[in-house]
């Protein structure tokens, strides 16, 4: 036998600071110091868990992701292991199972998932975790997304043995102005309480009763109103924690899962947006350790009603004369008209206002926008607010970054272009995604005064109340593109649902103007057809974009530019481990 | 059994008790934050929470049971939350949120005194004292009479099981029990109050 001269697996290993583990008869290697559960689980080994999640302290409680275990015999006094032909000691299996989620990997460990030990013990705590359970899945909002349902439908028995009296619990509890709580559906896997607890920092949730009784409340008197509280929801593996805003409201698997950004700072909280018909339904976060870890704050998760809201523009808007009322328009006669408006402005008395909200893409051709018309008054429009020291930062803006990259404006400049409003240097004026009678605070008595204002916009505002011709845009749900938040990841915006009514995507609408408006520059960018075409153009110009593609970026994002700043619940998360 | 709806205004209800007249109300005197910081510089600093149980003691002790605001007040001492100091309360049978009598009267009902005779003696000293037994059934099984002056609690083992069946007043055990001790027993206690 050669492998006596050739290195054992386990020196292999080790000089990786890794360890050889077999799983279900396969040898793996995993880094020291892993979950048994996340070593499974990332070579496509499922381990069922309830209590476990990966950003809480172990709670071993559940016992649901019991695993058969076995390690080299224990060598007799003097005794040398002993090898076999591939280089491993022999496994002895211990006859009890036990908890993948609070023991780790070792060198030369064996796991089953898969036998008689790990199925009878399954089948025997779900057995007992539905003595009490009311089972009432057809009326359970968590209904094809529930742990429990999964693995019952997995490892459980198909009949009850239990036929004494359930014990009845607290049903439907308003235990906060965002969720409620049932106690039955509760499996008392803690995840809620050691949410609010270790990552909150808020002992709002505890458990009370014993036994059977046990049951998750909140001190009378206190509630769960805390701004993160709805990510109780997501992670209670069962539908004890519901959404007051989504509960009732749509089966879950009638719906579609986006994955893409927040856009309500400059955080970027990785999420899934969830529609079905042009309907958005709910949104979630989706796990981003760069970013917002696995949550995301309640109002930012709930700010998605103005998408659908009948306040959304559907078609162009047109005035047809001074004074007249705004009437509707078909697209193409509008865009021609605005195209030949805006090369008869004088570009000295024009200026523009772009939003931070909008895409890389979008900021990118509203400055082509502006340098093929001779503009050279461009800025954005800086918002911004308390940090909430968690995941919520100052700036309001998702996108400040990208519009600092791209445009270099930062809001600064706004102040000239509101003066000049006011005192008549500027006499025509387009406005990209800002209400600007409200941030940049120009009253709508000065847009009046103004011959000529061209709003892109997706909903009704006092700005596109006074303007000459309004052209429908989409909201942050309705397109592609990138953004830049405030560490310099650049991140994705995927589109969840088509434009509503005859809305276009802004990058669509600008690159018709770029079009319109003729001269050389918009041969390059009409070329461009999708954002990831617009993305090669800004990555081939732009430094700090060298080399990033639409793929490249993926749906993680990739970090292109230092900043300085950072988000403190991603730090708080990196110095705890 | 207190509706599903109030499952968690449940845990600070007020339960009307006759016994109530025997103890005094729970006050937060100055006296008892000091005896309670003595327990709490018991534990290491940072480990305050530790001093919740036996500051539960003290508490129930003074005034028979835990009242809805010892437990706001606990939950102080210990630089812990209610709700920390309502799990713990509501975990153990032995902590009281209903105000016992003056004197009372935890008699054993595990196997071995159960089997000696425990279980009917809970039946007769329920009768003897006009305490209805379904009052013993529940989260917390105790039985209070209607002058206040006696309460039942069926209780886990003594551990004095050779000599069942036991029982105990307050905290005096007796042992060997039957129907005629319990009578003279209950006749004693009656004089002293
Ligand atoms: S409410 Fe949900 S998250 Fe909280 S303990 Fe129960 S099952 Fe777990
Ligand atoms: S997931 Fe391991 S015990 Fe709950
Ligand atoms: S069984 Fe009654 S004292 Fe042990």
């Amino acid at each position: 036998m050669s492998s006596q001269q050739e290195q054992l697996p386990k020196d292999a290993a080790a000089a990786e600071g890794k360890v050889n583990v077999q799983i279900n008869g396969k040898w793996y290697r995993f880094p020291k110091g892993t979950r048994i559960a996340d070593a499974c689980n990332s070579v496509g080994i499922h381990v069922p868990c309830f209590c476990y999640h990966p950003k809480l302290s172990v709670a071993g409680s559940c016992r649901m992701c019991l695993v058969e275990q076995g390690m080299p015999p224990r060598l007799a006094p003097g005794a040398t292991p002993t090898y076999n032909d591939d280089g491993y000691q022999t496994i002895q299996w211990m006859p009890r199972a036990v908890v993948a989620c609070a023991n780790t990997v070792a060198e030369n460990m064996g796991i089953r998932t898969d036998g008689t030990v790990c199925r009878e013990a399954r089948r025997a705590v779900l057995e007992f975790l539905l003595t009490n359970h009311p089972l009432d899945c057809p009326i359970c909002d968590q209904a094809g997304e529930c742990k429990l349902q999964e693995y019952t439908a997995d490892y459980g028995q198909p009949s009850h043995r239990f036929t004494e009296a359930k014990i009845k619990k607290g049903k439907n509890i308003s235990i906060g102005p965002r969720v409620n709580l049932d106690q039955e559906r509760c499996v008392l896997c803690r995840r809620c309480v050691r949410f609010m607890k270790e990552i909150v920092g808020e002992e709002i949730l505890g458990v009370v009763g014993r036994g059977g009784h046990n049951a998750i409340a909140c001190f009378p008197g206190k509630t769960l109103d805390s701004n993160y509280s709805m990510n109780v929801v997501d992670i209670c593996p069962v539908g004890a924690m519901t959404s007051k805003d989504f509960r009732f409201k749509m089966r879950v698997w009638f719906l579609k899962s986006t994955p893409t950004i927040d856009t309500n700072c400059g955080t970027g909280t990785n999420i899934f947006i969830w529609s079905r018909e042009q309907q958005i339904y709910r949104i979630t976060p989706r796990q981003n350790d760069a970013v917002n870890s696995c949550w995301m704050p309640d109002n930012h998760r709930l700010n998605y009603k103005y998408i659908n809201s009948e306040k959304r523009i559907l078609t162009p808007l047109v005035k047809t004369d001074v004074g007249a009322p705004q009437r509707p328009g078909a697209w193409e006669p509008t865009l021609r008209a605005v195209s030949e408006q805006l090369r008869r402005c004088n570009p000295k008395q024009t200026a523009i206002i772009v939003s931070a909200r909008l895409t890389n893409e979008e900021l990118y051709l509203a400055g082509n926008l502006a340098q093929l018309l001779g503009i050279s008054q461009l800025d954005i429009v800086p918002r911004s607010g308390e940090p909430d020291g968690m995941l919520i930062c100052a700036d309001r803006n998702p996108n400040t970054t990208g519009a600092k990259l791209i445009l270099d404006k930062d809001g600064r400049t706004l102040d000239d272009i509101r003066l000049g409003i006011k005192n008549g240097k500027i006499r025509h004026l387009i406005v990209i995604g800002e209400d600007v009678t409200a941030e940049a605070a120009i009253p709508e008595s000065h847009l009046s005064k103004l011959d000529y204002l061209l709003v892109i916009d997706h909903s009704e505002t006092a700005t596109t109340r006074a303007a000459d011709v309004v052209l429908p845009g989409v909201t942050f749900a309705e397109k592609y593109g990138t953004m830049v938040n405030i560490t310099g990841r650049l991140q994705r915006l995927n589109k969840a649902i088509e434009p509503l009514g005859a809305s276009r995507a802004d990058w669509d609408i600008l690159r018709s103007l770029l079009q319109g408006s003729g001269g050389d520059m918009s041969l390059l960018t009409a070329r461009a057809q999708s954002p990831m075409e617009i993305l090669d153009e800004i990555a081939a110009q732009f430094p700090a974009f060298k080399g990033v593609s639409w793929a490249a970026v993926g749906n993680s994002g990739i970090p292109i530019t230092e900043t300085g700043e950072t988000i403190p619940l991603i730090e708080r998360e990196q110095t705890k481990q | 059994m207190t509706e599903s709806t109030d499952a968690i205004s449940a845990l600070t209800v007020e339960h009307p008790s006759p016994g109530k007249k025997y103890y005094p109300p729970f006050q937060p005197t100055a006296d008892l934050e000091k005896e309670a910081k003595e327990y709490v510089s018991m534990y290491p600093e940072g480990k305050e929470l530790s001093a919740v149980l036996p500051i539960i003691h003290m508490i129930q002790g003074k005034f028979g049971y835990i009242c809805p605001e010892s437990m706001s007040w606990i939950a102080q001492q210990c630089k812990c939350t209610e709700i920390h100091v309502a799990g713990i309360v509501s975990f153990y049978p032995g902590i009281r949120t209903r105000c016992p009598g003056k004197w009372h009267i935890r008699v054993c009902h595990t196997i071995a005194c159960a089997l000696s005779g425990g279980e009917e003696l809970i039946g007769y000293i329920c009768e003897k004292l006009g305490i209805d037994p379904k009052e013993l059934s529940g989260d917390e099984p105790m039985g209070i009479s209607p002058d206040g002056l006696w309460s039942i609690e069926p209780v886990e083992c003594l551990a004095n099981c050779g000599f069942g069946p036991n029982l105990m007043v307050n905290d005096t055990l007796y042992s060997q029990m039957d129907k005629e001790k319990v009578d003279k027993l209950l006749a004693e206690y009656a004089e002293k109050a």
